[in-house]
């Protein structure tokens, strides 16, 4: 790792760096209301990803990432974002304006957790390295968001938007500590591409039914409750 | 017995001699006002003489603040025990704070005094008030020091209901007895609990001496917010606040807002900084965050309010909550072992503590001429006040823009040390402060922004504009007293401003009795900066700053008048189309809030807007409102006042006992109380 | 005396510079609009146009709304001079940190807003109101930028923070919070797209030009002008902190200065083209959908703050 020409602590620097970048994406999502510009920043979320993992490969000299980071740029930056792009355009639902908390709270909240995940990775990692550990504490953060990002949203749209970002998040991580094997990887890739098949199906079917895809639509027509 | 061990060795000294006689002096007064107040001499003879005893006594105060401590016991009060008295820096400097407002609201009362129509209720109590205040400072044993705290509560608390005609005045009164009264029990429980340490030592001598540990000290900290927080207006024991300031006169209101509650952040700093030892890691936090969120409530409520004095009063709310900001920030950095940030942090809350004794004076002594001039403190009924009161509106904008932090005035110097004492805060190890230090920051600043907005407002609707009533336009300006006290009082912040070296040498003596250490000397600093850590790391300089603004300013108008054009026409605004619209067409006080109100105040503050539109044809005005909530009534006092309506009602039932019914509740009383005797020995 | 030589040659610098700065934005936003577009030197024509006319002022004026513009223009003058533009270390520079520089700007914008309520008409409180909701989201979003600089740079003075970056401080990503947030401020102080639109008298939504409307003439002139130096003094300000490339140390001689000078013509109009091509690209929003915009750039500063007082290392 030390061999390459530039310094190790630039190494650092820019892992950091792409690390740190996720975490604004993710407010940058967190930030935004229309569906559209939500995936747009999804996608420059996955690209921040690929290029944090393929920086990764380049560090740990770890040529498997590379695989991780085209899996992301290909699937998370242009396969999913354009279809849900197409979804919604077919959907009809791209000026829906669909927050459930308002922006300002929300992204309180959102700074809250990022403190609150910092506290705890600093806290739990005393013996690593002190970049590893805020790299650890980005990638807990950028979950937490995507996990925010879900509770506070009606659509289903963005739920799923919410579900890849948290799952971002836990690439960043896994690939960050020294790497997981490629096979790994590769299944949780296609997990994801398989959990966002059926919620694409289930988009359409619940559209189908409730003429809605604003999931509280749903509550309406579950048993036991008032 | 007297503890002969605890009675402070300490010489008496000239400046705690005067100030003694000022209380004596004061007390003659307010009997004096007794005997004369519907006499048309009891007026200048009170107020004068106030004047006079004030100044002294404040000048005396500013000479003790370097000299040193001063005690003496009297043999007055519990047998036993005597009245100990002691003038130290720290009592300095809150004695010439609240002497010197005084000084200010005397000259301000000799002019406007002339409008009360019920002097009889105000002459006895405002120089007893003013002795009540210099008491609980020279008080140097808890006895002395609830007595005079209840003292001055209760004269305040007169001046409150003085005019007990106006509307919410007795309401105003009695929402402020009872918080007064819950603050003095706090305060009294937290010098059982200083005086248990001692064994039973009621001077704070003893106190000093074995201060509390581990959860007694957290109690005391507790109670000291509490009662000393209740009289400061710490949220959300502010209510009372905003009813009664704004219900005394204005020369009392400014007493009230402006100095009485340093009185009460004197209170605090006695008991948590002096009395109870060393402080805990922890104990900044709890102050921080009640800091914090006071400027911020403190703020946002003064924005929503239509009354002049209403909006002061709950900017005094913030500006005690910046200098609880400071006094947070004192703690942990004293307890964590920072003590020459502590001094940074304490230098920066003492100094706001001066600044907005005189800025909130100021300020309420211009809401006093515009009612004097007017009649009114509603905003919607002034305007264009800047025409007819040309003195007023000058010092009123000078205040405004000191309260909204702006350089080069004073403001902005208390507040710019308080910033910079945040930015040192990163070193403290612990963290919940490293959390809690950059979130109050950001309050801090938020407040401040808020503040200019505030004051934007206040000054715009009141005084710019045209005149929204027949009683604005006919608006005079005042007499010549209140302008001079107007006038000291800008005079004062200004000066603060430009030359804050000075101020912060002078309040060093009392920084470094309480946190052992003391901020560098800034009167020697080239060109009279302040430079509170390093020159590398920060410096200001007030009076430069002024210097370039001014010169640019001057040079660019002679500039222009010289080379380019000096003409001007007069000519009617551009109205759109519609001539003459009606001033009541002009932004209001409620519509120039409403983006704010919008923003910030939906949630706690359930700020609401109504609009009635009558339908087409009919006779009946189309209407707005705009409601909005104090979130510490909603919340925590009105569901109070229900639970203790609910237990009353409950207990009712005991009034219609029968004799034996009676006699059984004394008996199982005292059954119940034998029990617990034997079972907890 | 050099060192007041250089200070002055600063002052007068920025109060040259900001018309062409401006007539750049212009000219630029014109190209990409396919448009000719006015010459870039239109601004100071426009200038000595407004000032030789006489002043037209409104019968309800009181000394205030005359006064306002110089204290306007003399505020923002002393703040856009007390930025380091060519050279770190000028003699006055530590008159006045930065929190002190954003508080001048707030001073210019306190009694720009109060001159708005002088004349009584609705516009003016229009724009008053609608400056302060804004300004009281930007300026905590500003003081927060400031904390995150001062932290890295143990230093809150414009200069040694501006050293220190020159000396290289690495990748942080507190710091590139702190960017996106300034330049998020920036737009906002400015009145620029999307908060507020600086080229549009008629449409509701404006701010700052509502709360101009009634001064004309020579004290229109200096009100364009503080404008044209605010956006200035924010450019400088961008430039200095997050590229100090060529800016003359402390100390530096001539030819020091004179690279400090071509770098920062060149970062200005780099600044200039950036400013322009974001603000073709872009539309203007809602009014209360400005808070949001700067709430967002206000947790960003807060969020850098946070990074570095947890960790210290960021």
């Amino acid at each position: 790792m030390i061999e390459h020409a530039i310094t190790p602590n630039l190494v650092f620097d820019v892992a950091h760096m792409f690390a740190g970048a996720l975490v604004l994406i993710s407010f940058l999502m967190l930030y935004q209301d229309r569906l559209y510009a939500l995936l747009n920043v999804f996608a420059l979320q996955a690209v921040a990803l690929a290029l944090a993992v393929a920086w990764q490969a380049y560090a740990q000299d770890a040529p498997h990432l590379y695989v991780t980071a085209g899996i992301a740029l290909v699937f998370k930056a242009l396969v999913i974002p354009v279809s849900l792009h197409r979804m919604v355009a077919r959907l009809g639902i791209h000026r829906q304006v669909e927050t459930a908390v308002s922006i300002g709270p929300t992204m309180l909240a959102g700074i809250a957790l990022v403190a609150l995940s910092m506290v705890v990775m600093l806290k739990a990692t005393p013996a690593a390295e002190a970049l590893a550990r805020e790299d650890l504490a980005f990638a807990l953060s950028v979950v937490l968001l995507g996990l925010l990002m879900m509770v506070t949203r009606r659509n289903a749209v963005s739920q799923v938007v919410g579900f890849m970002s948290l799952e971002n998040g836990l690439i960043l991580a896994a690939t960050g500590a020294k790497g997981m094997p490629l096979v790994v990887e590769i299944s949780v890739a296609f997990s994801v591409l398989i959990a966002f098949i059926v919620i694409g199906i289930f988009l359409f079917r619940i559209r189908e039914r409730f003429d809605t895809v604003d999931v509280d639509a749903l509550d309406r027509f579950r048993g036991g409750r008032a | 017995m007297p503890d002969a061990a605890f009675v402070a060795q300490l010489p008496v000294s000239g400046q705690l001699f005067i100030a003694l006689a000022a209380v004596v002096a004061l007390l003659a007064l307010a009997g004096l006002g007794v005997a004369t107040a519907r006499r048309p001499l009891g007026r200048p003879l009170v107020y004068g003489g106030a004047l006079v005893v004030t100044l002294v006594a404040g000048l005396s105060a500013l000479t003790a603040i370097a000299a040193p401590a001063a005690g003496l016991v009297l043999p007055l009060g519990i047998p036993w025990i005597g009245a100990h008295l002691r003038l130290d820096a720290l009592s300095a400097v809150f004695l010439a704070v609240i002497n010197l407002g005084g000084a200010a609201a005397s000259l301000y009362g000799l002019g406007y005094g002339r409008h009360d129509h019920a002097p009889e209720r105000v002459l006895p109590f405002f120089p007893a008030f003013l002795a009540g205040m210099n008491m609980v400072l020279l008080a140097d044993d808890a006895y002395s020091f609830l007595l005079s705290w209840e003292f001055m509560s209760l004269a305040s608390w007169a001046l409150v209901v003085a005019h007990d005609k106006e509307a919410g005045n007795v309401r105003a009164g009695l929402v402020y007895i009872l918080m007064a009264s819950f603050g003095t029990l706090a305060l009294m429980l937290a010098f059982g609990l200083l005086a248990a340490g001692s064994g039973g030592g009621y001077a704070f001598d003893a106190m000093r001496e074995a201060p509390p540990v581990g959860a007694f000290a957290a109690l005391v900290l507790a109670l000291a917010m509490l009662g000393a927080g209740s009289k400061a207006g710490l949220v959300p024991l502010h209510v009372w606040l905003p009813l009664a300031h704004p219900a005394a006169p204005s020369h009392v209101s400014a007493l009230m807002s402006g100095v009485m509650t340093k009185v009460a952040v004197y209170g605090f700093i006695r008991i948590v900084f002096d009395l109870s030892g060393p402080p805990d890691w922890w104990w900044g936090i709890p102050v921080l965050a009640a800091g914090g969120v006071a400027a911020v409530i403190g703020v946002l409520q003064a924005l929503l309010q239509g009354d002049t004095k209403r909006v002061l009063a709950y900017s005094t709310i913030e500006n005690i909550g910046l200098i609880f900001v400071g006094l947070g920030l004192a703690l942990a950095f004293s307890a964590n072992g920072f003590p020459a940030a502590a001094a940074l942090a304490l230098t920066a809350a003492l100094f706001h503590v001066l600044n907005h004794a005189a800025m909130k004076s100021l300020l309420f002594f211009g809401a006093g001429a515009v009612l004097t001039a007017t009649g009114t403190r509603q905003m919607d009924e002034l305007g264009g006040l800047i025409h007819r009161m040309p003195t007023t509106s000058v010092v009123m904008l000078i205040g405004c823009a000191a309260i909204s932090a702006l350089p080069p005035l004073n403001g902005f110097a208390s507040e710019w040390l308080v910033f910079q004492a945040v930015l040192l805060s990163p070193e403290l190890p612990a963290w919940g402060l490293k959390l809690m230090v950059p979130a109050v920051g950001a309050l801090m600043a938020l407040a401040a922004a808020l503040a200019a907005a505030c004051f934007v407002r206040l000054y715009g609707i009141a005084f710019l504009g045209r005149p929204r009533s027949p009683k604005a336009a006919e608006a005079r300006e005042v007499d010549g007293f209140s302008r001079a006290a107007m006038i000291a009082l800008a005079a004062v912040c200004v000066g603060a401003g430009l030359l804050p070296g000075f101020v912060i040498d002078a309040l060093q003596p009392a920084v470094g009795g309480l946190v052992g250490q003391t901020m560098p000397a800034q009167g020697s600093v080239a060109w009279l900066s302040i430079i509170p850590v390093a020159e590398s790391r920060s410096s200001y300089n007030g009076l430069l700053v002024f210097a370039f603004t001014a010169l640019s300013a001057l040079l660019a108008a002679f500039a222009i008048h010289r080379f380019a054009s000096g003409a001007v026409r007069r000519a009617p605004p551009w109205d759109c189309g519609f001539p003459n619209a009606s001033p009541l067409a002009q932004y209001s006080a409620a519509s120039f809030a409403q983006p704010i109100r919008r923003v910030f105040a939906r949630g706690l503050f359930a700020a609401r807007e109504k609009v009635e539109m009558p339908p087409p044809g009919a006779l009946t005005p189309a209407r707005f409102s705009a409601s909005a909530r104090d979130p510490a009534w909603a919340f925590l006092f009105l569901p109070l006042t229900a639970a203790v309506d609910y237990v009353a009602e409950r207990a009712n039932t005991l009034q219609y006992l029968t004799i034996r019914q009676y006699l059984g509740l004394v008996f199982s009383a005292l059954v119940l109380l034998l029990l617990v005797l034997a079972l907890w020995t | 005396m050099a060192q007041i030589l250089v200070q002055g040659t600063q002052m007068l610098l920025v109060l040259a510079l900001a018309p062409l700065l401006t007539g750049l934005v212009r000219q630029a936003k014109a190209r990409l609009q396919r448009r000719r577009g006015a010459s870039v030197f239109q601004p100071y024509r426009d200038l000595a146009r407004l000032l030789r006319k006489e002043v037209v002022l409104a019968e309800n004026a009181s000394w205030l709304f005359r006064v306002v513009p110089y204290l306007v223009f003399a505020a923002t003058w002393v703040a856009a001079a007390l930025v380091p533009t060519f050279a770190t270390g000028l003699i006055f520079s530590w008159s006045a940190d930065l929190i002190a520089i954003t508080a001048l700007i707030g001073s210019a914008r306190f009694f720009l807003a109060l001159a708005g309520m002088d004349v009584g008409t609705s516009f003016g409180g229009l724009g008053s109101s609608r400056e302060v909701m804004i300004s009281s989201l930007a300026e905590p979003a500003m003081i927060m930028i400031v904390f995150s600089l001062a932290l890295v740079a143990h230093s809150t003075q414009l200069s040694t923070i501006a050293s220190v970056m020159l000396a290289g401080v690495g990748l942080r990503v507190s710091l590139a919070l702190a960017l996106v947030a300034l330049l998020m401020v920036a737009v906002a102080e400015n009145g620029r797209i999307p908060v507020d639109n600086p080229s549009t008298h008629l449409e509701l939504t404006m701010v700052h030009e509502a709360m101009v409307l009634e001064y004309s003439g020579r004290h229109l002139a200096l009100i364009e002008l503080a404008a044209q130096l605010k956006l200035l003094l924010f450019l400088s300000l961008v430039a200095c902190v997050f590229v100090p490339w060529g800016l003359a140390p402390v100390g530096a001689g001539v030819p020091g200065m004179a690279l400090g000078l071509v770098s920062y013509g060149g970062k200005l109009a780099v600044g200039a083209l950036l400013v322009a091509v974001f603000e073709t690209s872009i539309a203007k929003m809602r009014v209360f959908r400005v808070p949001d915009f700067l709430g967002a750039a206000l947790m960003l500063g807060l969020l850098g703050t946070l990074l570095l007082f947890v960790s210290g290392i960021l």
